[in-house]
């Protein structure tokens, strides 16, 4: 199992996101670089939802928007390491509709249940597979880095199991 | 014209995230970018030699599908051109509510 790496600032920032948002999906890019063990996150970009037409329960990111978030990450020397987005009073697992829309290969989905108006679980989905063809998403462990350095790590939860492993 | 890369396209660009290519149109330039990485090919066209649904290309901020000579769009050395999938999704349409 690959590991996402998320300060604190990231993963409460993208919690937030989506508790603003709500009722509606809220979403963005996550900046960082690779490692061997799955992707650093440096930084977070906020995007705008272009699914105005069923805001509650579709995103999209316009590309223009992608084209400027690439463009900033370069700027950085960092890359796209995934994109993140919330699930309004739906479980943090990937969905029909997100898989079929997934094609950032090697990339991590980040989701985040929002029940009521308050961030629950986030979860991190590696798209694996090399082609359209064989891939599939693959549960991810995210490990939160705290301001110093120490990390905690939040083994990656079923919505069924609400339970946090630190150590 | 320079071609900048998308992170999941990178391993089959031999790990560069932009790459140089002499070209007066786009088409040519993808055709230049596949000939040099020829296993860029399956995951930016079709069988038929379409661009993919999902792959946008962007010349500078201008969406190709716009332009009014789409991928015969003449570039000059300045150009670049970006290749960005879409991204997109969401939750389930059933109304589970969580518990």
């Amino acid at each position: 199992m690959s590991t996402l790496f998320l300060t604190k600032a990231v993963r409460n920032a993208i919690r937030s996101h989506g508790e603003e948002t709500y009722p509606h999906e809220c979403c963005g890019a996550l900046l960082g670089q690779p490692s061997p063990k799955g992707w650093r996150v440096a930084d977070f970009v906020r995007a705008g939802n272009t699914r105005t037409d069923s805001a509650h329960n579709r995103y999209q990111i316009a590309p223009i928007e992608l084209v400027r978030i690439q463009r900033t990450a370069r700027e950085r020397g960092l890359e796209i390491a995934g994109f993140y987005h919330s699930h309004p009073d739906h479980p943090a697992q990937w969905s029909a509709t997100d898989f079929a829309e997934a094609h950032w290969l090697g990339c991590s989905y980040v989701i985040t249940s929002v029940t009521k108006g308050k961030a629950a679980v986030t979860n991190s989905f590696l798209l694996a597979g090399s082609t359209e063809e064989d891939k599939r998403f693959e549960q991810e462990t995210v490990q939160v880095e705290d301001r110093d350095g120490d990390f905690e790590e939040e083994v990656a939860l079923q919505e069924s199991n609400s339970t946090r492993n630190k150590r | 014209m320079t071609i900048y890369i998308p992170t999941p396209l990178r391993a089959y660009a031999g790990g560069k995230d932009e790459v140089e290519v002499g070209a007066a149109t786009i088409s040519e330039a993808l055709h230049s970018l596949t000939q040099t990485y020829p296993d860029l090919r399956k995951h930016l066209f079709t069988g038929e030699g379409k661009v993919r649904a999902f792959v946008n290309l962007y010349l500078n901020d201008e969406d190709v599908r716009y332009l009014p000579e789409k991928e015969n769009s003449q570039v000059s050395g300045k150009d670049t051109l970006s290749i960005i999938p879409s991204i997109a999704g969401g939750a389930p349409s059933s109304l589970l509510a969580l518990q």
